[in-house]
């Protein structure tokens, strides 16, 4: 009997993933999910600055509904690992696509970030790897002990570490490049640029960049300044 | 005037090739670029020499035909113009300039700095055209088209196939080019019946092409001459999106890229694998 062999061709998720197009509008659609958590996240932290308790509760908040928690977190490993796959599969192709290269090539029209973000990225998996032993997991305790319940101590102890603080900054700052760069950019990947909206969408990607690191990196800050301790 | 050029020399797509200084003493500061090689080739073919090979015909900026690297930027440091209409007095008295090729895979080396642009003809063939019904004038007013729609539409259908988008792009991407094409038969009203399936096709031969993805960096409409906004691009994503989602059956077909010259062969065509 003939059977017909369905190839990745015929399948029209497959096919969409397959186009360099389909794969930027699932990294568009996969990065906007991870600003959002990106933004809910540095509101989340900012809680530090009214003690104790009040992170705490929090912290405890978050993880009141495990069903609703490992959904959010599903949700976010998906998100990252497709965000990922589509980026790697285009940085393969971005080295074929031009074996011979230039002696010397000058860049007129783009923005740093742009053109980095391919660092910016696996420069911040790193650090959430990293982030998520430390403060997740608690396997990492470069500030002594981990208390699983007590999200304030272990926020404090950690950035009372030099390099911990640090590295933090760091990353924070080139999360800041991803997103001034990402977040207007997800608009143009699944088809919206409009001479009068897209430069707001720029200067709005650029105001929110700024926006979220600073407030990410005031937590670091504060605790090496001794205003929270 | 004087000027120091530094040509990027290659025989053929598989000798090796190196960059050759020539110093240009006599140059005219009216001459445009294309015409400065022209001297320089008069003089290299008088010594019994191989002239430069470039690619050239209108010599007015609306063929597409010329174009290269001048100092590491596309078609050179003048905004909006192309090798053939930028003139030697944009650069300074004993300037080196340094002249390479585009590079791409998609653009695969001819000689000197002409490169094989076929792979933007099959991506034109695949879907830059809008199908009509043959017979008698149709009436001049039956279909109306909007001024903004019109200045638009012409906006995109300036690009002339350079390749200097392609060349300019960090990930040798041909978005820009693809775009225009599809954003302008896309716009107008007649090229709206085949906007599904024309942006299928094209993305398709597009990606079969070995072109890198777009990831929105911008260099190329920097370098174009036609200065082809990043509009387009959305343009070609928006419509890539809509027709992957209302897709009735697969009739997307791609021509397997070729890189030889044909005599007499015949022509593969793939369905999509991309
Ligand atoms: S989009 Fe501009 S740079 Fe690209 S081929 Fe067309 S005219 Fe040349
Ligand atoms: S020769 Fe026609 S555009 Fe330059």
């Amino acid at each position: 009997m003939a059977t017909t062999v369905l190839g990745a061709r015929d399948v029209r998720p497959a096919r969409f993933w397959a186009s360099t197009n389909g794969k930027k509008a699932v990294m568009a659609v996969t990065g906007a999910i991870l600003f959002l958590f990106v933004i809910g996240h540095m509101l989340g932290n900012l809680q530090i600055f009214e003690g104790p308790e009040k992170l705490n509760d929090y912290g405890h908040f978050l993880h009141s509904v495990p069903e609703i928690l490992w959904a959010v977190r599903s949700v976010l490993i998906v998100s990252v690992v497709l965000h990922i796959w589509a980026s790697v599969q285009l940085a393969v192709r971005k080295t074929k696509a031009r074996p011979v290269g230039y002696s010397h090539r000058d860049n007129i029209a783009s923005s740093y970030a742009s053109r980095t973000m391919y660092w910016s990225g696996p420069i911040l998996l790193a650090f959430v790897i990293y982030h998520l032993l430390h403060l997740t997991a608690g396997v990492i305790q470069p500030g002594g002990e981990f208390v699983p319940a007590d999200v304030y101590h272990n926020v404090v102890a950690g950035f009372q570490v030099w390099y911990v603080s640090a590295w933090y900054v760091f990353s924070m700052v080139l999360l800041a490049f991803h997103i001034r760069h990402g977040a207007w950019s997800m608009f143009q990947s699944v088809g919206f640029n409009h001479p009068r909206h897209t430069p707001i969408l720029k200067k709005g990607a650029l105001a929110l960049a700024i926006l979220i690191a600073a407030g990410y990196i005031s937590v670091p800050v504060s605790v090496m300044l001794g205003v929270v301790k | 005037m004087r000027l120091k050029l530094k040509i990027w020399r290659q025989q053929s797509r598989s000798a090796a090739g190196k960059f050759v200084s020539y110093p240009m003493d006599d140059a005219n500061p009216d001459m445009s670029m294309l015409e400065c090689l022209d001297v320089l080739n008069e003089r290299l073919i008088e010594a019994g020499e191989d002239p430069v090979a470039f690619e050239h015909d209108c010599r007015e900026g609306i063929c597409g035909s010329c174009g290269f690297m001048i100092n590491g930027v596309a078609h050179g440091p003048l905004p909006a113009t192309t090798v053939c209409q930028l003139t030697l007095r944009h650069f300074k008295e004993g300037q080196e300039l340094v002249l390479e090729p585009w590079r791409a895979r998609a653009f695969p080396l001819i000689k000197d700095l002409v490169v094989d642009r076929r792979s933007f003809d099959r991506i034109i063939s695949s879907g830059g055209y809008v199908s009509v019904s043959t017979g008698s004038a149709p009436d001049g007013n039956a279909i109306l088209v909007s001024k903004e729609s019109a200045d638009r539409a012409m906006d995109a259908a300036a690009c002339i196939g350079c390749g200097a988008c392609v060349a300019a792009c960090p990930n040798a991407s041909a978005a820009l080019f693809t775009g225009a094409k599809i954003a302008h038969l896309g716009i107008l009203p007649q090229g709206k019946p085949e906007r599904d399936v024309r942006a299928l096709r094209m993305v398709a031969q597009m990606n079969a092409e070995g072109f890198g993805g777009c990831t929105n960096i911008g260099e190329c409409t920097g370098v174009c001459p036609k200065e082809i906004p990043l509009e387009v691009i959305a343009a070609m994503n928006r419509d890539y999106i809509r027709g992957s989602w209302r897709e009735r059956d697969n009739l997307v077909t791609t021509i397997r890229p070729f890189t030889e010259w044909s005599t007499g062969s015949k022509l593969k065509v793939d369905r999509a694998t991309e």
